[in-house]
């Protein structure tokens, strides 16, 4: 099994819609957002695939891509070919959705959790959607890149004390 | 040899009586010193602990720099057996009212020592997740800088914290200030 396989799998079954690049050794998959869930039944349906662990589930802010700001990224990984992948969705910061991964991966439910709680983002159908790290009162995603690093109500740490 | 007697040539040192009067058979002093005389020395520490400063606190509780020869009861794990809250670590926002919860259940009196950059404002952690000093939610008697301070540090703390127990009023904890004080934290 290797990326070059994967590729012709995908192709065959879902077209133009998605489109490939290798980064660092490891298989980019692009695809649309209403296709996230097909593709993840098919890579984890597929008798040779066999894409059955969700490693991780995270986002990225882009501010500059209009359209397409936030970007879900999926590592799944194949434990029986030890073949890693990556799936990569742009959504609109103003619609951030994408259906959850939870029915088929049910350690998709903390890291969906994580990155509502980060990004915003919204995974549709998830079971319990709602912060898990920050503080529940807190009222915007604090990964978001508008949003500066440091505390917005601090009043004692002015910038010349600390050099910025 | 019978009777046995102990410490013949002993270091261990007596705290000093309170000034006062003394005569044959008798001793008077002032009811606030002999009671700030035994606080002071018999704080029992709870240690809130949540990282490095929390590590050094643990030195400063072990036998080779042992907090006990200062007249420090054993570590209680539990607020409502203690008097001196040691906040050893960073606490994040969603800590925050966990601490404050600790705090109101201590029963008075009760002092607080902040040791560490990050306790006592955040230190490096100067991030939207991180309170920027307990003093936001509790208030504190004693600051401990340093990141984290060494055990001398911590012990230089609690014997400042031992000079305000032994110091204070016994009518401090009912005034109007103190009140105040502790409404503008929102407790009571």
């Amino acid at each position: 099994m290797t990326y070059d396989n994967i590729r012709e799998k995908l192709t065959a079954n879902f077209g133009e819609q998605v489109s490939y690049e290798e980064q660092y050794d490891m298989l980019n998959v692009t695809l649309p957002a209403e296709l996230n869930l097909k593709l993840m039944q098919f890579l984890y349906d597929d008798e040779e695939m066999k894409f059955r662990f969700l490693t991780d589930l995270t986002a990225t802010h882009f501010p500059d891509r209009k359209g397409e700001e936030l970007n879900i990224i999926y590592h799944l990984h194949s434990l029986e070919n030890n073949i890693r992948l990556r799936l990569k969705i742009y959504v609109p910061i103003e619609t951030p959705d994408v259906f959850t991964a939870t029915r088929l991966f049910a350690g998709a439910n903390w890291m969906e959790r994580e990155t509502y709680d980060f990004f915003g983002v919204n995974f549709i159908g998830h079971p319990n959607l709602k912060r898990i790290l920050n503080a529940e009162e807190m009222d915007y995603f604090p990964m978001r890149k508008e949003y500066t690093m440091e505390d917005p109500k601090r009043t004692d740490k002015d910038d010349e004390m600390f050099g910025r | 040899m019978r009777p046995v007697q102990y410490n013949t040539n002993s270091k261990v040192k007596m705290v000093d009586l309170p000034p006062g009067y003394a005569g044959e058979g008798f001793y008077a002093t002032s009811f606030d010193k002999v009671v700030g005389l035994a606080r002071k020395n018999s704080l029992w520490p709870l240690p809130f602990a949540t990282s490095c400063c929390g590590i050094e606190f643990m030195a400063t509780m072990g036998s080779n720099y042992d907090l006990a020869r200062f007249g420090s009861e054993r570590m209680g794990f539990t607020p409502r057996q203690c008097d001196m809250l040691l906040v050893a670590g960073t606490i994040s926002k969603k800590l925050g009212p966990i601490l404050r919860q600790v705090y109101i259940q201590m029963a008075e009196p009760r002092w607080v020592v902040a040791i560490g950059a990050c306790a006592s404002t955040g230190g490096i952690f100067d991030s939207y997740s991180v309170l920027q000093g307990i003093d936001q939610v509790i208030p504190v008697d004693v600051y401990v800088p340093g990141c984290p301070p060494r055990p001398e540090g911590i012990i230089d703390g609690i014997l400042k914290l031992q000079e305000l127990v032994g110091n204070e009023s016994l009518r401090r904890r009912t005034s109007d200030q103190y009140t105040a004080l502790m409404q503008s934290y929102g407790i009571q």
